[in-house]
C-alpha cells in the first residue's frame, strides 16, 4: 500500500465517520429532511452547512498550492455551463434519492453493516451507472452539448 | 440563546458535518481529487491505469470500513429500510446510478464540494436534486 492509497482510504474512512456521527447514513433521516411538507427533520441542514463551511475555507488554502501533497496534480471539474444533462441527471438522482433515502456515499458505507437493503441498492445503482455508460456510448443524442 | 440551544441539540450533526468537510479537504490536499462518490465509483469501471483504480477502490473500502465499525464496534446496524421496500431500493438505485452519471455528481460531489467551490453547476444541481427529492417524498411518503 503506497501513500496515495493510504490517504484515500483514511480520508474516506473519516468521511464515513462523519456520515455516521451526523446520522446522514440513515435513509429515514434523509427522507425526514426531504419531508418538508410533512413532519420535517431539519438535521441535514446542520450537517451540510458545517461541511460546506469547513471545506470551502480549506479549499481556498489548498488551491493556493501548485500541486497536492502527494499526487502530481489537482483534478478538478472545469465545466461552467449548466446544461440539460446536468439538470435532467440531477432531477433523476433526486427522485431516486427520495425513493430510497440513499445516495451513493451512505449506501456504500451501509454495505459494511452487512444487511441486505444497501446491497440491493448498490447493485441497482451500479447497474444504473453501467446502463448510462453503455447507452452514452451508443446513443449520440445523450451527448448533446458534450461534443 | 436559541443559537446555543441549536448548537447543543444538533451537536452530532454539526460535528459529523465538520468531519465530512474535513475529509473532503484531506482527499483534495493529499490526492488532488474532489470527494464526489458517484464519480469515484463510476471511475472504477472506466479506469485504464491501475493507479486510477486503486485510489478509487480505497475510497470505497474506507467507507465500507467505517460501516463495519458501526456494525461490530457499535454493535448495531444502522436503522435500515423495512423488508418490503425492495422496489424503492431497486428503482431508486437505478435512478441514482443513472442520474448521478448524467448529472455528473451527487450530494458529496455537488452538494458539499461543488457548492464549496461556488460552482454554478453544482449549486444548480443541488437545488434540482433537493427539489425532486422533496417532491418524491411528498408523493411517496417517508415509510
Amino acid at each position: 500500500m503506497n501513500l496515495p492509497t493510504f490517504t484515500a482510504f483514511g480520508s474516506s474512512f473519516l468521511f464515513g465517520c462523519g456520515l455516521t456521527v451526523s446520522g446522514m447514513a440513515d435513509p429515514l433521516k434523509i427522507k425526514g429532511f426531504l419531508n418538508i411538507f410533512g413532519q420535517w427533520d431539519p438535521s441535514l441542514c446542520f450537517v451540510i452547512i458545517p461541511a460546506i463551511a469547513v471545506h470551502s475555507l480549506s479549499y481556498r488554502f489548498i488551491k493556493r498550492r501548485s500541486s497536492p501533497l502527494i499526487a502530481p496534480y489537482f483534478v478538478i471539474p472545469q465545466k461552467n455551463k449548466i446544461d440539460r444533462q446536468l439538470l435532467l441527471g440531477s432531477a433523476l438522482f433526486g427522485i431516486g434519492w427520495g425513493m430510497s433515502g440513499f445516495c451513493p456515499g451512505p449506501a456504500i458505507l451501509s454495505l459494511g453493516t452487512l444487511s441486505t437493503p444497501p446491497i440491493l441498492f448498490v447493485i441497482s445503482m451500479i447497474s444504473g451507472m453501467l446502463l448510462f455508460q453503455g447507452t452514452y456510448l451508443a446513443v449520440p443524442i445523450l451527448r448533446m452539448s458534450k461534443r | 440563546m436559541v443559537f446555543h440551544h441549536l448548537l447543543y441539540q444538533y451537536s452530532a450533526e454539526i460535528i459529523g458535518g465538520g468531519l465530512i468537510g474535513l475529509a473532503a479537504s484531506l482527499l483534495l490536499l493529499c490526492n488532488g481529487r474532489i470527494f464526489g462518490i458517484s464519480g469515484i465509483i463510476a471511475g472504477l469501471f472506466q479506469a485504464r491505469l491501475l493507479s486510477e483504480f486503486w485510489w478509487r477502490l480505497c475510497v470505497v473500502l474506507g467507507l465500507i470500513a467505517s460501516g463495519l465499525v458501526v456494525k461490530f464496534v457499535e454493535h448495531s446496524t444502522l436503522p435500515s429500510v423495512s423488508p418490503d421496500k425492495n422496489w424503492s431500493l431497486t428503482l431508486g438505485g437505478l435512478l441514482v446510478g443513472f442520474g448521478t452519471q448524467l448529472g455528473s455528481g451527487c450530494t458529496s460531489g455537488h452538494g458539499v464540494c461543488g457548492v464549496s467551490r461556488l460552482s454554478s453547476r453544482s449549486i444548480a444541481a443541488t437545488l434540482i436534486f433537493m427539489a425532486t427529492g422533496i417532491v418524491t417524498v411528498t408523493f411517496l411518503g417517508v415509510e
